[in-house]
């Protein structure tokens, strides 16, 4: 793990612990959120940092989620680094903001703990509440364990920066399953993330020598072109992504995984496409499986926005059926994600038979058995094609094999 | 900013820029005046925020700028909130000697944005909050407010056999943020500007939030003709309608007392939006105004 | 004459490419490239003679078109949408209300 130079100190960190390490280096200049569970322990740490002198930054007590984002554009707009955190039902009270924030190109970093939307109230993990964003225009990357979670969350301010992109970043951990579990966390010294986050500079902000007008009105006759540069920026975020993480490794001596990451996919026959922590168990199932001798693989989507829909053209290769796993469902179609990896794999011309999988929701456990029950039924040669919908809600009760 | 000096603000030693011109409100806009006029005390080291409603419709039309200091649209529940968040990133960089000004219409003040001028308010931030009071959604076509008065009618408060304007009292919002503990408030108007420049210029040194509501006559929300904005505004005060008053150091201060009152009818019933007030109507407005200023001159310091 | 610092007006010309508009919902400060002058029905006409040099109707113009020069105050047309609100400040009555094509 550790190729860097320099001595890193492994630490033992929750999800949410990692995010508040990697905002630490990163130093933003203010810092606004509101608590809401399960993201509290991040904005709980950092006010820690802060109180011992760890950080120093402007930490601001906003009174909603739509006063932590209003403030953070505020303050990017005179040129501060900025960081907040949200969840859920806080995430959707903040949903103008993003789009403003987007639209401003104002690159705020947020970290989002993953959870259920309500009604019913749920306070535990799904992803129903940033996919419901996937049109804000924020960069959206899931991370996979706590040490990635601190990486996505340096490199998010590296990423949203970039005048190539100037779009900003929300970075998703899975509620309570990511972010309070514990794990060994190694946390780089502030010189090396110095070395890999330049300060921020940008033109995108009010100046007192040559004031500026921001968040202005564009009519018809302009708005389009605005429009078009924001989708550019996104896009722009792939290459640089690649860069970030290639920085990141020749610094910290980790690899990235891109925007998505093939495991055994290669050769493989089934394939599970995922985000976020359920991504571990997969991959254990895959090669439980593979040792059985059963040509299976495993297609992570690290970022969401912009969309790896290449890199999952180029991952389906010979696979004769894929299945999407997520904890969403966009009611009366879909899964946000299985939607979007539709339309990668009809672009790439050689469209698998496809199934999506919809669990964990409000926080149900996704057991290994679970997943096998998926590679079994995609390797079932009818059953892709013998259901008139595509989605398949895991666990649910009644249902035969515990697939509807 | 130029409001820190001991130097009286007078007309002659406002400075000659305008920051605020070349703007499409309506001839005659109260709102626009307001806007005007205080950033002429704050000067050109000013950050405006500005929430969706008439001044940022009329003021940031891309690519004409009206504004010539830095300055934002904010989202429309956010002025305080990102005023906030604009003191903070200035603190954080160091920009010094700047003056964090936000201008929102009475809707975007005591309906949606109450709750981010709370939060501001309780964390003491050093920023100015100018609420232009033209009492209604004029942006939008002229609807109720929180600030609407009773009896005036509006789009969304017709007269009709069963509604005659709007019913419920105007919120008063300069209570409400004294009762929050706010460093500065005062209460002005576009008809006295002599009184409302040199409060733009105490609040600007306030080492903490300060609030102004500026009353704003909008000629077109207000059926009245554009040449009245200034005129009916300091009648609103002779009349008693519209109190020109502080709240500094713990303590409400009554600027002018204007003894025996202005006849209300007058003022009302120029007013398109209160045609329809009965003789009845106009003695409740009468009787009201009575018991708020019984109030206010028996604990108001003069 | 209209003393300065007063805006000018731009000349604008349209991006060609989309590429060249701002990357932000950012511009310029004070760029203006029209006026209202064209809204207007009515001109503030000012009568020097009897101008004291109070002021008044240079507080009260919320489009900042009266200009103070010397101790006397000047139209700047270009701002002016006729409102009138100077002629109602003016206790001297130096300022009468003329139709626009008097």
């Amino acid at each position: 793990m550790n190729g860097g130079s320099v001595p890193s100190r492994r630490r033992f960190l929750s999800g949410n612990d990692a995010v508040a390490e990697g905002v630490r280096l990163a130093r933003p200049h203010v810092i606004a959120a509101y608590p809401i569970t399960p993201q509290t322990t991040v904005v709980e740490r950092l006010a820690d940092m802060v109180s011992d002198g760890r950080l120093s930054t402007e930490y601001m007590y906003v009174e909603s989620e739509h006063s932590a984002l209003s403030a953070l554009i505020g303050a990017s707009a005179v040129g501060a680094r900025t960081f907040t955190a949200s969840s859920s039902q806080g995430l959707l009270y903040m949903a103008e903001c993003l789009h403003y924030a987007s639209g401003g190109r104002f690159p705020i970093v947020m970290m989002n703990a993953n959870r259920s939307v309500a009604l019913p109230w749920n306070i535990l993990g799904d992803q129903r509440d940033s996919l419901s964003l996937l049109d804000s225009g924020w960069i959206q990357s899931y991370a996979l364990d706590a040490q990635e979670a601190l990486d996505l969350t340096l490199q998010a301010f590296a990423v949203a920066e970039h005048p190539e992109v100037l779009t900003p970043v929300m970075v998703n951990l899975d509620g309570f399953v990511l972010t309070h579990t514990y794990e060994a966390v190694d946390v780089p010294p502030t010189e090396l993330a110095d070395e890999f986050l330049p300060p921020f500079v940008t033109a995108n902000r009010m100046d007192l020598d040559r004031p500026k007008s921001l968040g202005f009105v564009a009519g018809a006759a302009d708005n389009t072109e605005f429009k078009y540069l924001q989708h550019v920026g996104v896009l722009n975020a792939a290459g640089v992504i690649a860069d970030a993480e290639a920085k990141f490794n020749r610094i910290f001596g980790r690899k990235g995984g891109g925007l998505a990451e093939a495991y055994l996919c290669d050769d493989a026959e089934y394939i599970l496409i995922t985000l976020g922590s359920v991504a571990g168990t997969v991959r254990s199932v895959v090669d439980d499986l593979r040792a059985a001798g059963r040509r299976v693989g495993l297609l992570r989507l690290r970022y969401l926005r912009p969309f790896p829909g290449k890199e999952i053209a180029a991952s389906i290769g010979r696979a004769k059926a894929v299945g999407v796993l997520e904890k969403d469902i966009s009611f009366g179609h879909e899964g946000a994600v299985y939607t979007n990896v539709l339309s990668a794999l009809a672009r790439g011309g050689n469209a698998p038979p496809s199934l999506n999988f919809v669990a964990g929701l409000g926080g149900r456990d996704i057991s290994r058995a679970d997943i096998k029950g998926m590679f079994d039924i995609l390797s079932d040669e009818e059953s892709p094609r013998r259901f008139d919908s595509p989605v398949r809600f895991i666990g649910l009760r009644g249902a035969k094999a515990g697939l509807a | 900013m130029s409001g820190s000096s001991k130097t009286p603000i007078s007309p002659r030693s406002l400075p000659e820029e305008e920051f605020f011109i070349g703007h499409k409100a309506c001839a005659g806009c109260g709102g626009s005046l307001a806007v005007r006029l205080a950033l002429k005390v704050t000067g050109p080291r000013s950050l405006v925020a500005v929430p969706a409603g008439c001044m940022s419709a009329v003021g940031f039309l891309y690519p004409q700028m009206s504004f010539s200091c830095n300055a934002i649209i904010s989202t429309f529940a956010g002025t305080a909130s990102m005023l906030s968040g604009m003191a903070a990133g200035a603190r954080a960089l160091g920009w010094r000697d700047v003056k964090v000004v936000g201008f929102a219409g009475d809707g975007g003040t005591a309906d949606i944005g109450l709750q981010a001028l709370s939060g501001a308010i309780d964390r003491r931030e050093r920023i100015l909050y100018i609420c232009y009071d033209n009492e209604g959604y004029m942006n939008t076509g002229v609807q109720k407010s929180g600030l609407t008065p009773p009896g005036a009618r509006t789009t969304t408060t017709p007269v009709g056999s069963t509604m005659r304007g709007s019913s419920g009292p105007k919120k008063n919002m300069f209570e409400i943020v004294a009762a929050n503990g706010i460093a500065y408030a005062a209460t002005a108007s576009v008809g006295y500007p002599q009184d409302y420049l040199d409060k733009v210029a105490r609040a600007a040194s306030v080492d903490g939030t300060a609030y102004i509501q500026v009353l704003s006559p909008c000629p077109t929300g207000w059926g009245v003709p554009s040449h009245e904005t200034t005129r009916i505004a300091r009648e609103a005060v002779d009349c008693g309608l519209w109190v020109l008053g502080e709240y500094a150091d713990g303590k409400h201060i009554l600027n002018r007392d204007p003894g025996t009152f202005a006849p209300a009818a007058e003022h009302l019933r120029t007013q398109g939006r209160f045609k329809h007030l009965t003789d009845e109507d106009v003695a409740r407005v009468e009787r009201d105004r009575d018991e708020q200023w019984k109030k206010i001159r028996d604990h108001w310091l003069r | 004459m209209i003393p300065m610092p007063r805006p000018i007006f731009q000349k604008y010309v349209a991006p060609i490419r989309a590429e060249d508009y701002p990357i932000g919902t950012v511009a310029e400060s004070g760029v203006l490239l029209s006026g209202s002058a064209d809204w207007r029905r009515e001109r503030p006409v000012f009568n020097a003679d009897l101008c004291t040099g109070c002021l008044k109707c240079y507080l009260a113009c919320p489009d900042g078109a009266v200009v103070r020069e010397g101790k006397k105050v000047v139209l700047d047309e270009r701002f002016c949408k006729g409102c009138g609100i100077c002629a109602v400040e003016c206790r001297l009555k130096a300022i009468r209300m003329a139709a626009e094509r008097e």
